[in-house]
């Protein structure tokens, strides 16, 4: 078996007496396309705070390509391929959906500290930004504030934002969460779309989503990794019937 | 607008624009027509350069500070310490001086400041001024104290022009100039990939940590040049007059400058000349109208601005003007 991309290792946070993440094991292979689902407060967000370092776990270690990143912090750990977007919109709310994705391509190619070129003499960081944007068909919005957008459009946004870094590992954090169904089969076109070299770590409620998407499925309840498998399995799985799944899989 | 529009409108942001040359044109102007208001024009130009070194962290990279006067008066007293005490009163080389003890303070205070933000910030940079403020009143010998240095002596600019105690006319044009260079490099700074940041980081610094930026140290760095030049400001302040106090270090001054600039649009460039130009012009006229109530009026028109212009006279004129486009 190949080294995983990313792996934790008894993974403990608690908040006081309250065990928000319980020694987790885990295992992410380049490329792959896994789901994580649980009942909400199942600690799947936190999980992810973890992994990107916003949060530091109380013990356990995260592995990235085998190195230990447990104590790197979060913008470090974004250089190393860990992007990843928001649960709740994480948007510049003021700026231009360009100047949002601009924003991110320009600390990838790492122009974000120059302090004597014009922004706007970056010809690359603004023809890779516009690419992103008409991969998520903003093309119409490019140059419209975020504040003005539906929250919807604003969804897409952070996906882009989020491909800006060109992450080997991508974590979306609820990406369908307040899209019109109208609207989400451009988000579901470009996470399909995504590179094959991209890992994704999908959180989602939509099972139609999950069940279409990811090649593999954990299940997390309590803090806890309650189940895990292939999402034939996890169909099988009785226990996940029970205490998650219910009858979305019955229809 | 389309993809295209707005990449071409982002590509070009930064040019110069042809109305950018009025502000200089009209300050040359002042200078030729009316030679008797020289002093005054130049405590305006010094308070645009202040609060243009205030937009910079305040308008631009989102860190509300009410202690900016720390680096004012730390320019100012370092002129005339240098000047009272080591015979320095060359002027450039005074400059200098004062941006590299004003930077220095603000990279050392906002190394430990910018850990915080909110409520905790705004009182931390009160803190920073106020502690210098008091060294500067106990520190007697060599700051004068209470009193501060009077009569301080500078020698000719660039070797040749002589400041003029009575009509102002180098100090303005030295003001001028300064306030050019000083605009300038905070005008290519804000246009920069790294003015973008601090944008960014204003609008949303969770976001910005979550692309890989080193948010904290973008923050100092601003914060340090905007001190230097801040700093510089003070100098100017020193040289022109010929004296500094306590004042230049007080609550008084910090929170004057913050009014001009919400008064003139914060985030704009030229709200620090709007600003600068409308209180001043308010303070002077009023407090000769109404020595003892001047005040009020000032009050006034803040109020007014708080109720109809949030974002300053610059961020009125830009609604109006979108309206009138919209129609």
């Amino acid at each position: 078996m190949s080294a995983a991309l990313l792996q934790t290792q008894g993974l403990c946070k608690s908040f006081g007496a309250l065990e928000v993440a319980r020694s987790i094991d885990f295992r992410l292979d380049a490329g792959a396309r896994h789901a994580l689902i649980g009942p909400n407060g199942a600690g799947k967000t936190t999980f992810v705070n973890l992994l990107t370092g916003v949060l530091a776990p109380s013990s356990g270690r995260v592995l990235l390509d085998g190195a230990d990143v447990t104590r790197l912090a979060q913008a470090k750990r974004v250089k190393r391929g860990i992007a990843r977007t928001f649960q709740i919109n994480q948007l510049f709310r003021g700026l231009t959906v360009l100047e949002n994705v601009c924003l991110a391509v320009a600390e990838r190619l790492g122009a974000g500290g120059a302090m004597w070129r014009p922004a706007g003499r970056r010809a690359d960081v603004i023809a890779e930004a516009a690419r992103l944007i008409e991969l998520l068909r903003l093309g119409d919005d490019a140059g419209r504030r975020i504040d003005e957008l539906p929250y919807g459009r604003q969804r897409l946004v952070e996906i882009a934002i989020a491909l800006g870094l060109e992450p080997r590992l991508l974590l979306l954090d609820e990406p369908a969460a307040g899209i019109p169904s109208a609207e989400s089969h451009i988000l579901l076109e470009a996470i399909g779309a995504l590179p094959r070299g991209i890992a994704v770590l999908i959180i989602e409620h939509d099972m139609d989503l999950v069940f279409r998407f990811a090649e593999h499925i954990t299940v997390m309840v309590s803090g806890a990794i309650y189940a895990a498998g292939t999402p034939a399995q996890i169909a099988a799985n009785r226990d996940v019937r029970a205490v998650y799944l219910g009858g979305a899989l019955d229809a | 607008m389309s993809l295209s529009a707005a990449a071409q409108e982002y590509a070009t942001r930064h040019r110069l624009r042809a109305w950018e040359a009025l502000p200089w044109a009209a300050g040359l102007a002042v200078f030729l027509l009316f030679p008797n208001h020289l002093a005054f024009g130049t405590q305006v130009l010094i308070t645009i350069l202040f609060a243009l070194s205030l937009d910079l962290v305040l308008g631009y990279a989102g860190i509300v500070t009410l202690g900016h006067a720390a680096f004012f008066g730390a320019g100012a007293y370092t002129v005339g310490m240098l000047a009272a005490h080591g015979g320095w009163s060359e002027p450039l080389s005074g400059l200098a001086a004062a941006a590299l003890v004003a930077g220095v303070l603000g990279l050392a205070s906002g190394w430990i400041v910018l850990r915080t933000h909110g409520l905790t910030l705004l009182m931390l940079t009160l803190c920073t001024m106020v502690l210098l403020e008091q060294a500067a009143n106990m520190g007697a010998a060599w700051t004068g104290g209470f009193d501060g240095m009077p009569g301080l002596e500078f020698r000719p600019l660039l070797g040749r022009f002589e400041f003029d105690v009575l009509y102002f006319r180098t100090q303005y044009l030295y003001a001028l100039a300064v306030l050019l260079a000083g605009f300038l490099l905070v005008r290519v700074l804000v246009h920069s990939s790294f003015g973008r940041s601090l944008t960014g980081i204003r609008e949303n610094s969770l976001r910005m940590h979550a692309i890989g930026a080193p948010v904290r140290a973008r923050q100092v760095l601003a914060y340090a040049i905007s001190a230097a030049l801040a700093g510089v400001a003070g100098g100017l302040f020193t040289q022109a007059n010929g004296f500094v106090n306590l004042a230049v270090l007080g609550l008084d001054r910090a929170a004057g400058v913050l009014i001009i600039l919400i008064l003139g649009g914060y985030g704009r460039l030229y709200g620090a000349f709007v600003g600068a130009l409308v209180y001043l012009l308010l303070e002077h006229t009023l407090s000769k109208a109404y020595p003892t109530a001047w005040q009020l009026g000032l009050g006034l028109t803040l109020v007014l601005v708080a109720l109809y212009a949030r974002n300053g006279i610059l961020g009125l004129a830009a609604g109006l003007r979108r309206r009138r486009g919209a129609r």
